[in-house]
């Protein structure tokens, strides 16, 4: 270490001590653009909204901007966007590991591996706007499948209900980046179960069904509700892709947000900061939980 | 492996990928059909020749650019000194990188709106030109988690301690050892995260959109609103951008140094 030689020179030398004191923050300047950067940009932008949450519009502190968060479009905002955020994470979690556990451990040939995985870096980065657009010409009312299957199956998908400007059409265009997320985050865990313990719980006479059930299922357990928790956080904090496919009509809370900072829809700007506040809390929860999770399942990667 | 669960993976996987493949498939018929009875490209052709697709396009790779520059004198020197002088900082800096990933865009750039505006202390959304610097300033807050990643991944792999000590016995400064010596060794690492941070950049919609900047993300919304065999095209023309920087970074990655010469 560079550093220290300094305190031995100071007990020598008088001017020691001086240099040192310089020295220090001479240290800190090479990282202060960034910590300048970032509060700047990312963090007392976030605290000015979360503060803002608080104030009503004269500047005194209030809580009546959480208790509006309650107000019946608002709370129907939140909960079609947790319900749409949990069923295409959990979806998107057991298609991702069922699909990771096929391509690691089901035998298939190893370029189908790698194939797999390269695709879902590209998949699970392929979100926003083009992605509604292919769904649009697939799924649409016009799409490509949609025709396929009325005219040589003789489903009409429309007639029976579904719409991909829907719930289910939303979570099923989610779809599209959350199961190759779940991939490439999931494939090392699935890598990490050793062979030996296969072996071992076969040794000790296990059924496939055992061993799935007590070794299997318990080791990935922690990465499987990490990386779900995950997926959650980034299908709530979407935009694009909703928007691009319903337009301004749906009622979850980016859209809701997005059509509040476009033109105070609420006619109330701190409660703009109230619902940008209830979507920090809720991904940061989730989050908070990813990292919980994520250690939890460390224990078993060395 | 047992012949039965063979037989699952297969299904497994097939299932998944006819998931996959198939809208890729029926959006580039669906973009064929623009020219009624045939299939032709008159739909890129319409999309190359929009003179708003030429001009979004350019935009956002120039933002893209800047985006990739800001990002890069931020990282490297921040990452550069973290490793060689303040470990100690590591958790704290990681943990801002992370950040962008928690606060969901659409928070971020309502927070630029409200703290930026024409009579705030910083007047960047006072101009056009200040608008376009938050865009940059804003996406390289997006990319920072990859960038960073990336940059300490690469800096891993070598040993900054006897290259900073080696260039400074021979009379560098710090900015000849960071751009000469260790911007360099870490080059094929800094390149991938640039190709993320374009993946990410290039379409995105929600920050320009709310900043109001004539990017290529709002152009793609607008034409989603407005035409029917031209979103196909775009669709897939977006597609092979993100696999094209997909791919780069893959071939950049093989040329990556594998192992640390010295763990720390």
């Amino acid at each position: 270490m560079a550093d220290s030689t300094m305190p031995q020179t100071a007990s020598v030398s008088p001017r020691a001590p001086e240099i040192s004191r310089l020295r220090l923050p001479l240290h800190w300047l090479g990282v202060a653009p960034f910590f300048v950067f970032a509060l700047l940009f990312l963090i007392l932008p976030t605290v000015g909204l979360i503060a803002g949450a608080f104030k009503n519009a004269a500047g005194d502190y209030t809580f009546e901007n959480i208790i509006a968060l309650s107000q019946p479009k608002l709370a129907a905002a939140y909960l079609v966007s947790i319900q749409i955020s949990v069923v295409s994470a959990v979806l998107g979690a057991l298609i991702g590991l069922a699909m990771a556990v096929a391509v690691v451990r089901g035998g298939l040939p190893s370029w189908l591996r790698s194939a797999t995985l390269t695709f879902s870096g590209v998949a699970s980065n392929f979100a926003g706007v083009p992605l509604a657009f292919s769904f649009i010409a697939t799924l649409g009312r016009l799409g490509v499948a949609t025709i396929l299957l009325r005219d040589i199956f003789g489903i009409n998908i429309y007639s029976l209900g579904f719409s991909i400007f829907s719930f289910w059409g939303l979570v099923l265009t989610y779809l599209y980046f959350q199961i190759p997320l779940m991939i490439v985050i999931i494939t090392p865990a699935v890598d990490g179960l050793k062979k030996e313990w296969g072996e071992a719980a076969a040794t000790l006479g296990a059924t496939n069904w055992q061993y799935w059930r007590m070794v299997v299922i318990p080791v990935l357990w922690p990465s499987f509700l990490g990386t779900t928790v995950l997926l959650f956080a980034n299908a709530f904090g979407a935009v694009a892709t909703a928007y691009a496919l319903t337009g301004p009509s749906l009622n979850i809370v980016p859209i809701q947000l997005f059509a509040q900072i476009r033109g105070d829809v609420l006619y109330n700007p701190n409660l703009g900061y109230a619902l940008a506040l209830g979507m920090i809390v809720i991904t940061g929860l989730a989050n908070l939980f990813y990292i919980l999770f994520q250690r939890r399942a460390e224990r078993w990667l060395k | 492996m047992k012949q039965g669960s063979r037989f699952w993976a297969w299904l497994v996987f097939g299932v998944g990928t006819t998931y996959f493949i198939l809208p890729l498939l029926a959006t580039f018929e669906f973009s064929l059909r623009k020219r009624r009875g045939e299939y032709s490209f008159d739909a890129y052709r319409s999309v190359f020749e929009d003179p708003n697709f030429q001009t979004t396009f350019t935009y956002s790779v120039v933002v893209a650019i800047f985006t990739i520059l800001l990002g890069v004198l931020l990282v490297v020197p921040t990452a550069y000194w973290i490793r060689l002088r303040l470990p100690n900082l590591r958790p704290v800096v990681e943990f801002i990188t992370l950040l962008p990933l928690v606060i969901p865009a659409i928070v971020i750039v309502f927070g630029y709106i409200r703290m930026f505006g024409s009579n705030s202390t910083l007047p960047f959304l006072a101009t056009a030109r200040g608008t376009d610097v938050l865009l940059v300033i804003g996406y390289a807050v997006l990319a920072l988690p990859y960038m960073y990643r990336a940059v300490d991944t690469g800096l891993r792999t070598i040993d900054v301690r006897t290259l900073t000590e080696a260039a400074q016995i021979l009379g560098a400064g710090w900015t000849t050892i960071i751009a000469r010596i260790i911007l360099p060794n870490v080059l094929i690492a800094v390149l991938s995260g640039a190709f993320l941070s374009f993946a990410i950049v290039i379409g995105e919609f929600t920050m320009a959109s709310l900043l109001n900047r004539p990017a290529f993300g709002p152009y793609l919304q607008n034409i989603g609103a407005n035409s029917a065999y031209e979103p196909s095209a775009l669709a897939i023309i977006s597609f092979a951008i993100t696999w094209g920087c997909m791919s780069l970074i893959q071939i950049l990655s093989r040329f990556a140094p594998k192992s640390a010469n010295r763990p720390n």
